[in-house]
């Protein structure tokens, strides 16, 4: 078995007086989608945010493509090829959405190939190129934000609950997208509530609570046991259909 | 291959909200002064000499606005660079009195363009060498930020006072820049009209970069949300530091001009013009320059209608203005879209 892309090994995260994370261990298989699952405060966006060097780690150590990026400055673990999707969105409401892709464009103009690829799976996204992106709607702006994350390849891709507050025809066309991006081997990890979408995309799945990671195993086997899904998450998979 | 760039065409897509309302209120204030002021002759030479103040308000208060929007850093150290560069045109000037005092307009100009690059210049290293050494430890702490912030005016202050002395200085204007324009019954002051002019300039300058490169870009979109731009992988706090030199430099400028507009120079100019600059980055809401520039000339308005009509609430004039805004737009006139 290959090398994981990312490995959380022992990570710990204080907020202020707060011990966030409490010995996170984590691994993310390249090439495939990890759903990271809990319960709100879990720690699950915590956990993103101190891999992209947004809250750095008080201790432990974190391991992207075989290189320690723990208590690196954000800009430069982004550089490495780490893309990330925050719970806000995080898209620039002054700038339109052309912009937006601009400046996601980092080593120069967006590649008009993949732009036509993004467009195919957002097709939103070029009917509003020159609108600001403050003036569309929740699921818009997840979209895009989703576009500026891919418009350049990215090794890893950090997505937090991209479905939260947005409306059912759209998370349909969100899994479509996320399964495409399976389709071309972008290794994702993703924080995710839904777990019907998680469970549509997972190969892999950690649970976390308190601030540490519970359970760790394939998606398939945690979806196929009802059990195993209401002592970790207080639901199960058949509750929700 | 298709051309993904451009927006397709069609009738149901929402259109861009144009927030013109503000823009109003000026006009609004000038024709309201029209018939207190009576005289259309005086009204006219206070409404030039009100956009002339304005625009030299903005040039000062644009940087202060970025920096403030950039990385919340409450600059109060900023009079420093308005003073210094108008001490440091006063110096170059001073060698170049023939030029100065020449009624040949091209030698005049020459003289203050000299005057106003080595105050740009100058302002704008030393604004590199204050965010160095002041502005970097206080990063996100705002009491700190006010206090040494202060500390750093008051220090810059004392310096120009060893350096050039503590009396006042003249600042007279140049030859050909003296006198008026008439136009009809209307004078209209050659300075003022050139300040007017180098206020737009810079004005336009600010929107080009602004809007049409990928650095104007980035400081939008930092103002918004400089967590994701450095998600993005950009380093914001160099980008800081260009526009915290770049902002010290239309310090220096503004304050150049400033300076000649009053034709006398005291170490403490700085501090006396940036009451009128807090209050207009604020009404403009933080970090928008295109509500700092209206609310510079709002600013100006109404310091030179009250001052001609009723001079004693000139100064309480503006902050009545003020409160005014908030109350009908808490966030400025046009607020940025996080803040």
């Amino acid at each position: 078995m290959s090398e994981p892309l990312l490995k959380l090994e022992g990570v710990h995260t204080h907020i202020g007086q707060y011990h966030i994370l409490q010995g996170v261990d984590l691994v993310v298989p390249r090439g495939e989608l990890t759903v990271l699952l809990g319960r709100n405060g879990a720690g699950k966006t915590t956990t993103l945010r101190t891999i992209m060097g947004l809250w750095p780690p008080s201790n432990g150590v974190i391991t992207f493509d075989g290189q320690s990026i723990g208590g690196r400055a954000t800009p430069d673990i982004a550089r490495l090829g780490i893309g990330y999707v925050p719970e806000s969105m995080g898209v620039f409401a002054d700038l339109t959405v052309a912009e937006n892709m601009r400046l996601a464009a980092r080593l120069g103009a967006p590649d008009t190939a993949r732009l036509d690829w993004i467009f195919g799976l957002f097709p939103a996204l070029k009917r509003f190129w020159q609108l600001p992106a403050g003036l569309l709607s929740g699921g818009q702006k997840q979209m895009l934000s989703i576009a500026r994350a891919i418009v350049e390849p990215k090794a890893l891709i950090l997505i937090d609950e991209p479905t939260k507050g947005i409306a059912p025809a759209i998370i349909e066309g969100m899994i479509a997208a996320f399964k495409e991006l399976k389709r071309a081997e972008t290794t994702i990890l993703l924080v995710e509530q839904n777990f019907r979408f998680a469970a549509s995309l997972g190969d892999s799945v950690a649970v976390m609570d308190d601030g540490r990671i519970v359970h760790r195993g394939t998606m398939q086997e945690l979806a196929g046991d009802a059990d195993l899904q209401t002592r970790l998450l207080g639901l199960s998979l058949a509750a929700h259909q | 291959m298709a051309t993904t760039t451009s927006r397709p065409a069609s009738d149901d897509l929402p259109k861009t909200p144009r927030d013109l309302l503000p823009v109003f209120i000026a006009p609004i204030i000038a024709l309201a002064a029209l018939p207190l002021v009576g005289s259309p002759t005086t009204w006219v030479t206070l409404t030039v000499a009100a956009l002339a103040m304005g625009m030299m308000i903005f040039v000062i208060a644009s940087g202060l606005t970025l920096i403030f929007g950039l990385m919340d850093v409450l600059n109060f150290g900023h009079g420093a660079f308005i003073a210094i560069g108008a001490y440091m045109a006063m110096t170059v000037l001073a060698p170049l009195s023939g030029w100065v005092q020449s009624d040949a307009l091209t030698l005049n100009l020459a003289a203050l363009f000299l005057a106003v690059l080595a105050a740009m210049i100058g302002t704008g290293v030393l604004g590199w060498a204050f965010e160095r050494v002041i502005v970097r430890p206080v990063y996100g702490q705002h009491l700190k930020q006010i206090l040494i912030t202060m500390g750093g005016l008051i220090v810059a202050e004392q310096l120009i006072h060893v350096v050039w002395g503590g009396d006042q200085k003249p600042m007279p204007l140049p030859g050909g820049l003296r006198g008026a324009i008439t136009i009809g019954d209307f004078a209209l002051e050659k300075f003022r009209l050139l300040a007017v002019a180098v206020g737009l300039t810079v004005f336009i300058a600010m929107q080009l970069v602004l809007n049409r490169t990928k650095v104007g870009l980035l400081i939008r979109a930092g103002v918004e949300n400089r967590e994701m731009v450095e998600a993005l992988g950009y380093r914001i706090r160099q980008l800081f530091v260009g526009v915290f030199v770049v902002g010290s430099a239309l310090a220096g400028l503004g304050g150049t001009m400033w300076a000649l507009y009053r034709e006398t120079l005291t170490a403490a100019i700085g501090g006396d013009v940036m009451v009128l600059v807090f209050i207009v980055i604020i009404i403009g809401g933080l970090g928008s320059v295109g509500g700092c520039f209206l609310g510079a000339i709002l600013v100006a308005l109404m310091a030179n209608y009250t001052g001609y009509l009723v001079p004693k609430i000139a100064v309480a004039s503006n902050i009545l203005l003020m409160v005014a805004i908030l109350m009908w737009r808490p966030q400025g006139l046009y607020p940025v879209a996080r803040r």
